[in-house]
């Protein structure tokens, strides 16, 4: 099989990428040792979060975020993409403090998308939280989307441009041949141009394979979710000093989440639920929504996400070889920013360099 | 409740009861934790406390239950009814609802004795209220004597219908029809396993004194029945199938559909057992060898939610599941175990000589399995159709758990337990495929519903 760029991992950055390529008139192949979006694309909360990211992803946030807003257009799809706000929750003056840091620290570079409201404003907003907070930060811009149907409408988008999809296909090894590409899979060989990394929690075998390991750990982020109930809040919410990630869906349901660990056997993707922490997820819930304590959870799980240890990404072309290229380790966060990740992969392959300022997320920093 | 235990047993029906009392019986710290508020399972539901005169309506085979509850009250075991298991992990950490409170208890050795559930089969009209599981109608005589007072049509296929008929003309219900829905065809295919059946003749002979009694009664007794459906304007107002080509319908405010059982197998799905594909009965059930041993280490399966053998072979392999845990807990001897299970192995094997003449017989066919009517309601907590579901294959979607994520069938309050088969068989048959390859839904705990205050409450033990 012989195409332009090959992609590995066919997760929500991988199809980006492909769609974006295909839409510059790149043909790509985009192999998934399962099937596309099975791990962290298909089951993470679907946050589109700008608050709080770490200052080096906030060029990139912003302008994924504007996607987002026009997202049917790229895609043909909404995919429920809906935008009532995120929030963080002070509930103290310390807390408030530590909110309006953020805020000066948004704004010293140059961007508006974070502000604070006092206590009047959010509690017109969230009429039905506790009565002791005294302020939020906000990003009123920001939201939610399904994360399996963005997947397939990114996939579908990119199939109809030509984009062609090998599930339960495994690289085994890699080589370069000239400046293309020789990959062995498990469903035989594959010959191209470029090479990319999409491989989420599975991306350190590729860079590997390419003579550039990375400290990146697997694991398994929890998250319940709840019966469906009338619709009592709108924004997605969290806290400024509890672990809380919160949303009310459209159909109704609750989505818990708020970076907890599920006990994971990388070796065999199995995931265990630790009812112990997500114990403490109910306990923050209850404290904030206390009306919520006899809503029934139905359903936990766990999808298996790659970390990096500084929680910030791998965008970048590999340094040991010529046509090969990473974007993985988005460390629970990379929802929001799949459209932007594509444009600039494509960009990086196509034309050789970006707009956006990428230089913080080059794999070489693990040097 | 305590923390620990030697031993664990989930379920009261009657391998459950005969497990717990092995094992307590040779001095093992044992609790039994049951959904119910009474001892017996469904088969035997409210054994100790029913009256005679229900008793006797319900037949001899109901009253097997009582020497089983006997022994289990004589025995040692700690009995906790009303206590929900939510989780069971390769750990054999068990999450447990007791008095409402969430608690998480560790077992050396745990017995699934889950039992059976009624294997749903979504038709056309089925979600209409007036419709009704058969399973539904006998817990409500069993436990509180209540009976259709209105009359009933009874329709699909398998044993129970046969027998719940009987009970209700015992009980003075209005049977209007029992519409049987096993195809003709199949009754040829059960032939060459007849044989083997004459061994176990006892099943097959109360199967037609049944009939004889019904047909005596008058009431109308339809063989070789397809295309049932449920109709009405809100509520069910007539049941209409084909019988020999001609259409016909019946007026009825209540219909009860049974199409025989499956394992009740979410716990042992969410504990992460491997299952496979049992074709001759038509379900998914855990891998398990001849003392029920799961592919978990001190997980043992017994009764109908290791496979469906009925309520007499549960007993016995509800004892050789008592044994195996004896024996894994080391407190009698590998030759011990072998010679205090080989009567129950023999009277086992005996009662299962019925089965494959009765999975053949009573096969569920594939028009009902895979509905084609695009319009019906597979999904009935979120909705979702056949049509979504074959609409999701067709874009690209491959497996079960793929079409769960897109079209969220199996995502609401009853976690897939009313769709798995039947999305796994239209999925299957979209794709020609095999329905063992579409697997089954991945079992998500928290098996049983738990409250966001219930699971809090999982914290403050810790403190």
């Amino acid at each position: 099989m012989n195409t332009d760029v090959l992609i590995v991992g066919g997760g929500l950055m991988g199809s980006s990428i492909a769609l974006q390529l295909a839409m510059r008139g790149f043909k790509s192949i985009v192999l998934d040792k399962q099937s596309p979006g099975r791990h962290a694309s298909g089951v993470n909360a679907g946050g589109l979060r700008q608050i709080n990211r770490d200052p080096a992803e906030i060029p990139l946030t912003v302008e994924a975020a504007k996607m987002w807003r026009d997202i049917e257009s790229l895609v043909d799809s909404d995919c429920d993409a809906r935008f009532p706000g995120q929030i963080r929750v002070a509930e103290n003056e310390a807390d408030m403090q530590k909110l309006q840091q953020r805020v000066d620290l948004v704004r010293s570079l140059g961007y508006q998308h974070e502000e604070i409201i006092d206590k009047k404003e959010l509690y017109q907003l969230v009429p039905a939280l506790a009565p002791h907070c005294v302020g939020a930060l906000i990003c009123r811009e920001d939201g939610y989307a399904r994360p399996y149907h963005a997947l397939t409408a990114f996939r579908l988008k990119a199939e109809s441009l030509g984009v062609k999809y090998y599930s339960a296909t495994e690289v085994n090894s890699l080589r370069q041949e000239g400046e293309g590409w020789e990959v062995r899979t498990s469903k035989g060989m594959f010959k191209s141009d470029v090479l990319v990394n999409c491989a989420g929690a599975w991306a350190n075998n590729i860079s590997t394979m390419l003579d550039e390991p990375v400290p990146l750990t697997p694991t398994a982020l929890m998250l319940m979710v709840t019966e469906r109930l009338p619709h009592f809040v709108a924004p997605v919410m969290g806290a400024a000093s509890r672990k809380l990630s919160f949303k009310q869906m459209q159909n109704g349901t609750l989505i818990i989440g708020g970076a907890l660990l599920a006990k994971l056997d990388f070796a065999t993707e199995k995931t265990e639920i630790d009812w112990r922490k997500l114990a403490e997820s109910a306990e923050t819930v209850s404290h904030f929504f206390p009306q919520l304590k006899d809503v029934r959870i139905v359903r936990a799980w766990a999808g298996i996400e790659s970390y990096m240890p500084d929680n910030i990404p791998v965008i970048s072309a590999s340094q040991s070889f010529k046509n090969a290229y990473h974007a993985f380790g988005f460390s629970a966060h990379g929802f929001q920013l799949s459209p932007i990740i594509g444009k600039i992969m494509a960009s990086l392959i196509i034309d050789g360099k970006t707009d956006l300022p990428i230089e913080p997320f080059h794999i070489s920093r693990f040097n | 409740m305590k923390d620990n235990y030697q031993l664990v047993i989930i379920g009261g029906g009657p391998a459950g009861l005969a497990a717990a009392t092995t094992a307590a019986n040779q001095g093992v710290c044992c609790a039994l934790l049951d959904e119910q508020p009474t001892l017996g399972g469904q088969i035997y539901r409210a054994i100790e406390s029913i009256p005679k005169q229900r008793t006797q309506q319900l037949g001899d085979e109901y009253t097997r239950g009582k020497p089983l509850v006997t022994a289990f009250r004589e025995s040692d075991t700690e009995y906790y009814p009303e206590t929900k298991v939510w989780s069971l992990n390769k750990q054999r950490e068990i999450g447990v609802l007791y008095k409402d409170e969430a608690r998480i208890i560790q077992a050396d050795q745990v017995i699934v004795a889950s039992g059976a559930m009624e294997r749903p089969i979504p038709f056309k009209g089925w979600t209409l209220p007036g419709v009704m599981q058969a399973g539904a109608g006998q817990i409500l005589f069993k436990s509180a004597g209540v009976v259709p007072d209105n009359g009933v049509v009874l329709a699909g296929s398998g044993p129970l219908l046969l027998l719940l008929a009987w009970q209700y003309l015992h009980a003075g219900v209005d049977v209007k029809a029992l519409l049987d829905v096993t195809p003709l065809s199949n009754h040829l295919l059960a032939l060459p396993k007849l044989p083997k059946a004459l061994l176990a003749h006892h099943y097959l002979t109360k199967g037609i004194g049944y009939q004889i009694e019904l047909k005596r009664a008058g009431i109308p007794l339809l063989f070789g029945v397809s295309d049932l459906r449920a109709e009405g304007e809100g509520y069910l107002q007539k049941v209409s199938f084909k019988h020999f080509g001609k259409q016909k319908n019946i007026e009825s405010e209540l219909l009860l559909t049974h199409f025989g059982v499956i394992p009740h197998a979410w716990l042992t799905q969410s504990a992460d057992c491997k299952h496979q594909w049992d074709d001759s009965q038509q379900c998914w059930r855990p891998e398990h060898d001849e003392w029920g041993n799961t592919s978990l280490d001190g997980i043992i399966v017994a009764g109908d939610g290791a496979g469906i053998h009925g309520a007499r072979s549960a007993e016995h392999a509800g004892r050789l599941a008592g044994l195996e845990a004896l024996f894994a807990l080391g407190i009698i001897s590998q030759t011990e175990r072998n010679k205090q299970g080989i009567q129950d192995r023999k009277w086992m094997k005996d009662e299962r000589y019925i089965r494959p003449f009765l999975e053949a017989y009573f096969k569920i066919p594939q028009s009902l399995l895979a509905t084609a009517d695009n319009d019906t309601i597979v999904c009935r907590c979120e909705e979702v159709t056949a049509g979504q579901i074959r609409d999701a294959v067709k874009k690209g979607h491959d497996n079960s758990n793929q079409v769960k994520f897109f079209t969220r069938c199996g995502m609401g309050s009853c976690q897939g337990r009313q769709c798995s088969n039947a999305v796994a068989h239209i999925v299957a048959d979209e794709k020609g495929e095999s329905v063992e390859k579409m697997g089954h839904f991945r079992g998500r705990p928290p098996v049983a519903p738990l409250t966001l205050d219930q699971l809090a409450c999982l914290n403050k033990e810790l403190i």
